[in-house]
């Protein structure tokens, strides 16, 4: 057959890709939960306006936001291989930098990209909360951290779902960039599936529909979220 | 910073901003018509046309760019019908034509998607009178519609050029030695990684300020009747 169907069945490609998808969806929720602390971090000080602080963060933002991603894939990845290659070689380790690493690796990258997209929603959330009922509160003499844990959090949770649901397609697909850096996970079975059986077509279709899959199942995910959280007014 | 390798790495990295440039322009001209296309279709009573546009992006925005990319790049190019076809074989063939049809199908799904929430944004009374005044349907679109709707998505759509900027970047996996092509390439031949991330980084930025203030400009001069 010249899609090569039967060569996805039969030389047990099934399993590799499912195994890939597995370890694309745990990069994705790593990260994205990395990039929601910092998100959550910086968009607080942007917000707040500390000022040497609220630089800095400018700084990353329009940098991670500015530059293509798979540059800062590429800086990461080859600022720091020979170091943890060394390192590890040192504690006697010489093959065991490459799984882990990768991984870790492929975590700080894509959560420092994440992070700088949650920072701008974070911070567009917190804008959107009334400055009356934060005045209101102080006016009450609520303690400052009180007026965080009871007024300002859960209100920035509920405005910043569907800005976060967009930062998590991005990252779910963004995840498909660390395959040029040779992590096993979809992406990469796909290609290893389509060089070593010639037939790149039915695995990169097979690789598309599975992405299709976890973006319109987390899409699900996000609409009961924002159901669960819209609020409920009294009758 | 060493000034040698500085004096090494920027005119080979210049070279790659002309081919980031043009790759992005044709991508963003494609894309921008097929997208307006598309949004037209999203709104049309048609099902057929309406439930294609809608899967269209639903597709395009559900998967990565490097797997689209790739699936033109090798994928196609296994197809003996497109190898006996020159028209696609021209396309497929070449990588830089491929990252040209990749981005510009990529964005069409988002453009698509903008351009609709703008003209959905039109007050239905503005087009009653342009029907009461006699204009065409076609008249109408191009003097009220159109001008109105790319107003209001104007800056959703300047995001959206910044992100096609940095999709070009994918084309250094299929072999296009564009900005971040030649990087790679001199990153692992010299290993100053942050040199010739920095600068590799610059000329992104300065590609994205150029895009970003020339929106701002059009934008500014589509809302000239409002007081400032």
């Amino acid at each position: 057959m010249e899609l090569g169907l039967w060569q996805v069945w039969d030389g047990g490609w099934i399993s590799a890709i499912l195994r890939g998808a597995a370890i694309t969806v745990a990069l994705g929720v790593t990260s994205m939960a990395f990039g929601i602390v910092i998100g959550v971090a910086c968009g607080l000080m942007k917000w707040a306006r500390l000022f040497p602080l609220t630089l800095v963060v400018d700084v990353y933002t329009s940098i991670v936001r500015g530059v293509p991603e798979l540059l800062i894939i590429y800086l990461l990845f080859f600022s720091s291989v020979e170091f943890v290659a060394q390192v590890a070689a040192a504690f006697g380790y010489e093959g065991l930098a490459g799984h882990g690493y990768a991984f870790t690796i492929a975590v700080v990258a894509i959560a420092a990209i994440s992070g700088a997209y949650s920072t701008e929603v974070v911070r567009g959330a917190l804008a959107a909360i009334p400055a009356e009922h934060i005045e209101a509160a102080r006016a009450l003499g609520i303690p400052g951290r009180r007026i965080f844990r009871r007024i300002i959090a859960p209100q920035m949770l509920r405005i910043a779902v569907p800005g976060m649901n967009n930062v998590w397609q991005t990252t779910i697909k963004d995840t498909a960039l660390v395959s040029v850096v040779g992590l096993q996970e979809l992406m990469r079975a796909a290609f290893v599936g389509a060089g070593s059986t010639r037939h790149p077509f039915i695995f990169y279709l097979i690789a598309a529909v599975v992405y299709l899959a976890i973006t319109l199942v987390s899409q699900g995910g996000f609409d009961w979220i924002e159901r669960l959280l819209r609020p409920r007014t009294r009758k | 910073m060493d000034f040698e390798l500085v004096r090494l790495a920027v005119p080979t990295l210049a070279k790659g901003l002309w081919l980031t440039a043009v790759l992005t322009v044709t991508s963003i001209v494609i894309g921008f018509n097929l997208g307006l296309a598309l949004a037209v279709m999203r709104l049309s009573k048609n099902t057929a046309l309406s439930s294609f546009a809608k899967s269209y992006s639903t597709v395009f925005r559900g998967t990565p760019l490097l797997v689209q990319l790739f699936l033109f790049y090798y994928g196609l190019g296994q197809l003996s019908f497109v190898r006996d076809n020159p028209m696609l074989w021209w396309i497929v063939g070449d990588g830089a034509h491929c990252a040209v049809m990749a981005l510009a199908l990529n964005t069409a799904a988002y453009t698509s998607e903008i351009l609709r929430g703008g003209l959905m944004s039109i007050p239905g009374g503005l087009v009653e009178a342009a029907q009461a005044c006699g204009m065409s349907r076609f008249l109408r679109f191009r003097r009220i519609t159109f001008p109105l709707a790319i107003r209001q998505a104007l800056p959703a759509y300047g995001n959206e050029l910044v992100l096609v900027v940095k999709g070009t970047s994918l084309a250094s996996t299929i072999t296009v030695l564009e900005i971040t092509g030649h990087a790679k390439r001199l990153m692992s031949q010299t290993y100053a990684i942050l040199e010739i991330f920095a600068i590799a980084g610059v000329l992104y930025l300065l590609i994205n300020l150029v895009l970003i203030t020339l929106v701002r400009l059009l934008e500014a001069h589509l809302t000239r009747y409002l007081p400032r």
